[in-house]
């Protein structure tokens, strides 16, 4: 089959990844698959605000996902949406089973995510980014967490949508893996599919996760062993 | 004992299976799933006897009984101390037992002896549970920093800074002729004495830490030793120490003696 | 909140500093950090602008639409600008509402570009009293070490310079932004250069540290002709009449250099 980009079914996007891009934050990351790009900054373990959230034995992870103005075809107003917060939400239950939170009872854990390029695919961009800000931070983790979206257009399961694609598919599955442990810690979907073909959409995915997965380990040492 | 997956010093990042095996025991920044023992945050491995450890290159400060470190006042309620921070996930607190002299709190107001944004050199003196840190200023080395000026390090590389029984940092004390204090939580204040070669200093140790050869790296950058500072301050009209003017060139050395440094 | 405790003892270091004529990182009174510039990096937006200014790093991005013109104004288009002072980009920011420095930040760019009359708005206008385009210029901070204001008018008039605008089909009414051809009409670039006082002395680029210690600044804006188009006095502290004289003069000299980084 023909992709938009010229890309093979299961080939993903061109991906970079470069850590320790915003030096006031403890740890971050910059994430580009294709034209999306994801920017994410960690600040803590530090002070929990306000004192009545604190979780008296473990850290709070607080995930704020914004997508930048001029992000997308339309401009996007700053300040949440519903489609925001439930990508907050989602996000941040992907990375809360990778972190030890019990490490750092009633502290906070900030990570933030902007998404200054939009072209699809962005709460992967922003989960994989997350990461690899979180490692960078010296936050003590099981595992990383790699994501990615697939899908299937036609008779094809399709890896890392991109633009149109994401109207053609039949289906749209976001997917986070840790990939260690071999869990998954984020799954949505929307489309029209048999539970055969739901299995093989995922499994594409959690081979593109493998893939991010070593890009990541990657991204971590070259920022830290010159 | 079965061979080590990750080999010593090699870098690790969260959940890499450094062995599997039964024999070994996790220690710092690791931790046991099933048979095998994982890394906890991104780092070097380091093997003693049995127990794996990482050695972290990232993270927040992580308090223990005994550390020297440069705190800041950031509150004071009440009579019963200061609230300080110590650049940690949690506040620590100068109590009134803690400072040298006695104070009559019905005649003295905290704030006359430590006011807010005053910088304070002091040990971590007790911790009961993870966040009231108690510090002291009890301690001979502890004082109240005034003059010089403070720069941020990374908490991790600290052990590197100090170096074996001190020996790295008495170095750079003693070439650059500067007074200079280490927190152990990620700070070092300087006085006098010259402060670019301090901070070149510490920029070489940060890039170079885990390598072989850094104390032979960090003595050919600081060259020969320089006159101590005065503890006072110094007016600027004396300009005291210029950039030394025959400077070593920077360059590596190419017969590295493999000296190991532990930290 | 999450504002760390200044350091007096780095405070004081920074004032004396500067009374002495020298700053932390070697810098002159009014010189500069080196600055990066990166042009259109963002394929949806319109014209877009990364800026670093030594570790502050900003995006500028252009963003266009078609709406109703202002009554009063019915044949001209519409410049809106405003700044994200995003959480990210210090541990100080926190989310949820702008505060009144990102209020500020947005409206002292947005003044500099709307009173220097840099884009002619009446070529925006499509159908008169009906149809005008709208011009967004969104500045989002990536990382905050100081002059942010400069730094963000820098990246708006670069990615107004280089901004195109979409094709627009009146009978569909839709915007198609892969097919961009003309340029927006920008006629001048103004240029915003602040000015912070600190130990009394007048100071350019401030990193984060020094801006914190800084009583007051003034940022005078000017435009290609030499002339002053905005002005805006922040802080608790004063200027003389005779300080604010020179700001001006080192804003038109610098505003000058700056300029030729606009194309």
């Amino acid at each position: 089959m023909k992709r938009e980009d010229g890309r093979k079914a299961d080939e993903m996007r061109s991906t970079t990844m470069t850590v320790g891009v915003i030096p006031n934050a403890n740890g971050s990351a910059m994430v580009k698959m294709g034209n999306t790009v994801a920017v994410a900054a960690v600040y803590g373990p530090r002070e929990m605000h306000p004192k009545h959230k604190q979780i008296s034995d473990r850290a709070n992870l607080n995930t704020i996902y914004a997508m930048v103005p001029f992000s997308c075809t339309d401009r996007i107003r700053p300040g949440y949406s519903r489609r925001s917060q439930e990508i907050c939400k989602v996000t941040r239950q992907a990375l809360e089973s990778a972190v030890f939170l019990e490490d750092f009872p009633k502290a906070a854990i900030d990570v933030y995510i902007n998404i200054i390029s939009a072209n699809a695919g962005t709460r992967a961009a922003g989960i994989n980014a997350a990461s690899l800000a979180l490692a960078d931070a010296g936050i003590p983790m099981r595992d990383l967490v790699a994501s990615i979206a697939a899908g299937k257009i036609g008779d094809e399961y399709v890896l890392d949508l991109a633009g149109k694609e994401e109207e053609e598919t039949f289906c749209d599955l976001p997917l986070a893996y840790m990939p260690k442990s071999k869990k998954i810690t984020l799954l949505q979907m929307d489309g029209d599919l048999s539970p055969q073909d739901v299995k093989k959409v995922m499994e594409l995915a959690i081979k593109g996760c493998e893939q991010l997965y070593k890009m990541q380990k990657e991204a971590l040492k070259k920022r830290w062993i010159k | 004992m079965a061979e080590l997956i990750k080999k010593e010093r090699e870098f690790v990042v969260p959940g890499d299976e450094i062995v599997k095996s039964m024999d070994y025991l996790p220690g710092r920044n690791c931790f046991r799933a099933g048979e095998s023992i994982c890394a906890r945050k991104i780092g070097l491995v380091s093997l003693s006897g049995r127990v794996i450890s990482i050695i972290p290159l990232s993270g927040k400060y992580v308090p223990k009984v005994g550390d020297m470190v440069i705190a800041t006042v950031e509150d004071i309620p009440g009579t019963r101390g200061w609230v300080m921070d110590i650049n940690s996930p949690y506040k620590a607190f100068l109590p009134l037992s803690g400072v040298r002299d006695f104070i009559d709190t019905n005649r003295t107001s905290l704030d006359k002896v430590y006011k807010i944004g005053d910088v304070v050199y002091a040990k971590i003196h007790s911790m009961s549970g993870f966040d009231m840190i108690d510090i002291s200023m009890q301690d001979p080395r502890a004082r109240k920093l005034r003059g010089g000026r403070i720069i941020r390090i990374n908490q991790a590389k600290v052990p590197r800074i100090i170096g074996k029984q001190g020996s790295m940092i008495s170095m750079i004390k003693d070439r650059t002729g500067s007074r200079i204090s280490i927190g152990q939580n990620g700070y070092l204040w300087m006085d006098g004495g010259d402060e670019k070669m301090v901070m070149k200093a510490i920029d070489l140790i940060d890039t170079e830490a885990y390598k072989n050869g850094l104390t032979d790296k960090v003595s050919k950058l600081l060259g020969e030793p320089k006159k101590p500072a005065p503890a006072k301050e110094v007016k600027p009209a004396e300009k005291p120490k210029e950039e030394k003017p025959a400077e070593k060139p920077k360059e590596e050395k190419p017969a590295e003696k493999p000296k190991e440094e532990n930290a | 909140m999450n504002v760390e405790t200044m350091m007096n003892v780095q405070a004081d270091y920074i004032v004396s500093q500067a009374k002495a004529g020298k700053r932390v990182d070697g810098r002159k009174l009014d010189e500069f950090r080196k600055i990066e510039i990166e042009k259109n990096l963002i394929p949806n937006a319109e014209g877009s602008c990364r800026v670093r200014m030594g570790k502050t790093d900003i995006i500028a991005g252009i963003k266009m639409s078609v709406g109703t013109p202002f009554s009063d104004k019915p044949n001209e288009g519409i410049l809106i600008s405003n700044a994200e002072l995003a959480p990210m980009a210090a541990a100080r920011f926190e989310p949820g509402r702008p505060s009144e420095d990102a209020v500020e930040t947005a409206r002292v760019i947005d003044r500099g570009i709307r009173e220097s009359k840099a884009m002619d708005t009446e070529k925006l206008c499509i159908e008169k009293g009906e149809k005008v385009w709208i011009v967004n210029v969104d500045v989002q901070v990536m990382n905050h070490d100081g002059n942010l204001i400069d730094a963000g008018a820098l990246g708006a008039a670069i990615a107004l310079a280089n901004a195109k605008i979409p094709a627009y089909d009146p009978e569909t009414e839709t915007i198609d932004i892969k097919n961009r051809k003309e340029k927006l009409p920008v006629k001048l670039k103004p240029i915003a250069v602040t000015i912070h006082k600190i130990g009394g002395k007048l100071v350019l680029d401030p990193t984060l540290e020094e801006e914190d210690v800084a009583d007051v600044r003034l940022t005078v804006t000017t435009s290609d002709s030499g002339n002053v188009c905005a002005l805006q006095k922040s802080g608790q502290g004063s200027f003389t009449a005779e300080e604010i004289e020179e700001a001006i003069a080192m804003s038109v000299a610098r505003g000058k250099e700056l300029r030729k980084l606009v194309e």
